[in-house]
């Protein structure tokens, strides 16, 4: 190739400082258009969804008081309580919690660390981001057909935590394997480079660092199980419960006492939906107070998965 | 240039007769050293999937000595380097022929026998990016202690202090051991994770390119503390600056496309190298 003359560039000249200045009033002018867009999806989003809380705060905000928490239902709206959804609410995600999370972390492990790279295990992998699509009521129907007749469980706080552990373990699984992708190589050779074995990385090097991810993973299963109602009618809850599960504490020993899991229950979604069901606008107001402690409950369980995730940031900062 | 450069040198065989080994084809030199052997690579290649990386290598490596691999971008001395610790069976694929014997035991550390995790206990390894854990300083030289099944707290506590101030971080982190790993610069951290490589008391110390990512007064910092580590220990480091390898080592090895090109003593391969590509690269003709 013959040398080009630097002096012979056809053509390309420096930009002039006008058109310099027409090129960022462009660039300025479509950020502009972009972030006005952004502000008006956002406004329109939060302003809906505000919207939604304000109603229910207004219609349900008087009828929360200590009595309507701890009331059982009635068949008076005035003296109508959710004693036993907000109990039991509690205890099946209680029972939900403590099936799914380990399940869901050791599965998710168990599939990005060891699983044979092969075509079973795609298949594996494939279903279970599938199964996190499923309809939660195809779940109701397998509850009811494999813990409540097949298994003889019966309609219980048990039943009940096991169909919306199966509901949301996918969500943990993926969590869990998406956390554990996340540690960067370079410590993952790191432990493995010192001669630690595989069981070691992942317990003290792995398993710690994607905790946070993990974390975030478990609390959205969960917020979406708390909100479950059509798997939970599926397999019975009923709907009128005017006593309490066996509490899960005794003062005598073993302390612990696990009769509350085959006790029939009632959940917070389940008593809305019958509140609203009723006719009478009294019930309504109270159906508005339950989703109202709804909702609480579940910013409350946001709220203490963000602080036990900033702990665990500021640990491994500090 | 001529072959009289070979008499110059002190060579000896090694107490392996390299004459007999079935891979060496017939008239190659012997990288025979005067030194005692920490590792002999004899005949070795290696694969990633198809792709041969290694082609027949063989290298001594002394004891107490640097010795530095240096060559090209992809020539795979860093592949070699991670041979020394079996670091490639983390991922599926990869294959090794040939011998990498640990002295004075003379145990092929690549044999398929051999359980990764033994060589990784004794040979550590620094990277290229300071990688500590996210743990506090303490527990990051501690964490190779414990892999070790170590569980008494007093000679954790001595021998980390005895490590830290080895890498020279002692004075720097003495009041803030417990805080992360994270909050120290990048010098520090490649400096925490050498007396993290140390504290188990290696047999061999393989380095990856240790600087390439520090400034210059912390790389300085690194050479300093490598030329006092030296006299105790066989190291082998990759780097990409010649003169880091002219500075800290012994003997230095130039490979190219997966072959090694040429071995010598530091003096031989930068002042009076035998292959042209050896002296094209280290005066900076190409590479």
């Amino acid at each position: 190739m013959a040398a080009v003359n630097i002096e012979d560039r056809a053509g390309f000249k420096p930009l002039s400082d006008a058109e310099a200045g027409r090129v960022v009033h462009a660039a300025k002018r479509r950020d502009f258009l972009f972030a006005i867009l952004g502000v008006f999806v956002l406004v329109l989003s939060m302003g809906m969804l505000t919207a939604l809380i304000v109603d229910l705060l207004i219609d349900g905000l008087t009828r929360i008081n200590y009595d309507f928490l701890t009331s059982f239902p009635s068949r008076r709206p005035a003296q109508a309580g959710i004693l036993s959804a907000w109990v039991g609410t509690s205890l099946v995600m209680l029972t939900t919690a403590l099936i799914a999370i380990p399940l869901g972390i050791m599965a998710g492990i168990y599939l990005e660390e060891y699983a044979p790279k092969n075509w079973i295990t795609d298949i594996i992998e494939i279903n279970v981001s599938n199964l996190a699509g499923v309809p939660s009521i195809i779940y109701g129907l397998l509850a009811l057909g494999l813990f409540v007749y097949t298994l003889g469980l019966g309609r219980t706080v048990l039943t009940a935590g096991l169909v919306l552990a199966l509901l949301i373990l996918p969500v943990v699984i993926v969590a869990t394997r998406e956390a554990v992708r996340s540690i960067p190589l370079i410590i993952r050779e790191g432990a493995y480079g010192m001669g630690a074995d595989k069981w070691q990385v992942i317990w003290h090097y792995i398993l710690p660092a994607a905790r946070p991810g993990i974390l975030t993973g478990a609390i959205v299963g969960l917020s979406r199980a708390i909100g479950e109602t059509a798997p939970v009618l599926t397999i019975g809850a009923l709907t009128f419960i005017a006593f309490l599960p066996p509490s899960p504490i005794q003062p005598e020993f073993p302390f612990l006492n696990f009769d509350w899991l085959t006790s029939p229950f009632t959940v917070m979604p389940i008593q809305m939906f019958n509140w609203i069901s009723r006719p009478q606008e009294a019930f309504h107001i109270n159906a508005a107070a339950t989703g109202l402690v709804l909702i609480a409950m579940t910013l409350t369980m946001n709220a203490v998965a963000i602080w036990i995730r900033y702990r665990l940031r500021s640990q491994a900062r500090s | 240039m001529p072959e009289a450069n070979m008499n110059q040198e002190t060579y000896r065989q090694s107490e392996f007769a390299r004459a007999s080994d079935p891979h060496a084809p017939a008239g190659s030199r012997p990288n025979a050293i005067s030194d005692t052997l920490k590792a002999d690579v004899r005949g070795l290649s290696f694969w990633y999937d198809k792709f041969q990386a290694l082609k027949n290598i063989d290298l001594p490596i002394a004891e107490k000595k640097v010795t530095a691999l240096i060559g090209a971008s992809g020539c795979g001395k860093s592949t070699l380097l991670r041979c020394f610790n079996r670091m490639h069976d983390l991922y599926p694929g990869n294959r090794y022929e040939g011998e990498i014997l640990l002295l004075p035991e003379k145990q092929n550390i690549v044999e398929k026998g051999i359980d990764p995790i033994r060589v990784r206990l004794k040979a550590g390894m620094v990277f290229q990016k300071p990688n500590p854990f996210p743990k506090s300083i303490f527990e990051n030289v501690a964490s190779g202690l414990r892999v070790r099944g170590i569980r008494d707290r007093a000679v954790i506590a001595d021998r980390v202090e005895e490590v830290l101030r080895q890498a020279a971080l002692w004075d720097e982190v003495k009041d803030r051991l417990d805080q992360s790993a994270y909050a120290l610069s990048g010098g520090q951290q490649q400096r925490l994770c050498i007396a993290r490589t140390l504290a188990p008391e290696p047999e061999l110390i393989l380095l990856d390119e240790p600087t390439s990512a520090l400034d210059p007064i912390a790389t300085a910092k690194i050479e300093e503390l490598i030329e006092k580590l030296r006299d105790h220990y066989a190291i082998v480091i990759v780097t990409h600056s010649m003169q880091q390898a002219a500075r800290i080592s012994a003997y230095c090895a130039f490979m190219h496309l997966g072959q090694l090109v040429e071995f010598g003593t530091n003096q031989t391969i930068f002042t009076s190298p035998k292959e042209k590509r050896t002296q094209d690269y280290i005066t900076g003709r190409f590479g």
